[in-house]
């Protein structure tokens, strides 16, 4: 936000409580909704609900809305790189 | 640079800021593989990973997060604060930061004590007692709430001596870098809870 001839970008607090209500909201929902037996489901809809979550705190609390570009970039390259090994590992445990 | 002026140049807010998110990367990774090694474990021994994830308490863990999740607008509010000169309200906000901070791990001292007083930790006669998949999802359940447990206690240090640069006015409201990578250290904490409040204590 601040490179040294920048000029800062001032985020205000209300858009902060906005982001808090929003992360609790979802917090609240997958505890409602992990309470029922969904079975894969609810794991599915936990994981979604927590991946919102994160992408909320990384694009307001971290600041990468108005931070460089480079650091939104290698954020998503780093989630890529960890969504590949995932899969990658799952593909062994599944078909072996 | 326009509207700003400064006396001391020698210094690179962004390389600074750059340098604090490589350190995240490598943090994410490390737990990406501890998530993977849950996960693997977890398909292999799904059904006493079942039974073991009933023994976790979901409204400590659900009260964890309200606190981690509020401690982190809180600290992400302070660069606010201190944006806008107000010292006094950043230090306000720094100190519910690191108060609830300490209160998260107040609520892991009185969970894990009663897991333990169950007879709950790893390598203990009634955890063997149950089998292969209680033993991994215990130890799992240790090691990783453990590790996140101490990234809030380095968090906390870091934020304390923060604190304390912002009394001394060493961080004010043109040289402040250094209290935005403690808030972004911060928030990978948080990040990091809020995958493993649901995959420890939501899916059963």
């Amino acid at each position: 936000m601040n490179s040294n001839n920048d000029k800062p970008h001032i985020v205000p607090y209300r858009t902060f409580i906005f982001v808090l209500l929003a992360l609790l909201v979802f917090t609240f929902t997958s505890i409602g909704v992990t309470s029922y037996n969904l079975g894969p489901y609810s794991v599915l809809a936990a994981l979604l609900l927590a991946t919102a979550k994160t992408i909320l705190v990384l694009t307001f609390f971290m600041h990468l809305k108005w931070d460089v570009k480079l650091f939104s970039i290698l954020v998503a390259a780093v989630m890529a790189l960890i969504g590949v090994v995932i899969f990658i590992t799952f593909l062994d445990y599944l078909f072996r | 640079m326009p509207g700003q002026s400064h006396t001391d140049e020698h210094r690179d807010d962004l390389g600074s800021r750059f340098g604090m998110w490589l350190f995240i990367f490598t943090e994410l990774l490390l737990f990406a593989g501890l998530f993977i090694v849950y996960a693997t474990y977890r398909y292999k021994n799904w059904q006493a990973f079942h039974l073991a994830a009933k023994e976790l308490n979901t409204f400590i863990g659900a009260l964890n997060t309200v606190i981690l999740l509020t401690s982190s607008a809180t600290i992400a509010m302070s660069i606010t604060a201190i944006q806008q000169k107000r010292k006094i309200l950043a230090m306000v906000l720094m100190g519910i930061t690191m108060a609830v901070g300490v209160v998260f791990l107040v609520n892991k001292y009185f969970e894990w004590g009663l897991k333990i007083q169950h007879g709950l930790y790893p390598g203990s006669q009634t955890l063997l007692e149950f089998g292969k998949g209680e033993v991994l999802f215990f130890g799992l359940y240790f090691f990783m709430t453990g590790l996140h447990a101490l990234h809030i206690i380095v968090g906390l240090i870091f934020i304390g001596f923060v604190f304390v640069y912002v009394i001394r006015n060493r961080i004010t409201f043109d040289n402040y870098v250094l209290l935005e990578n403690a808030g972004l250290y911060w928030h990978l904490v948080d990040i990091i809870w809020i995958f493993l409040f649901p995959l420890f204590y939501l899916i059963t």
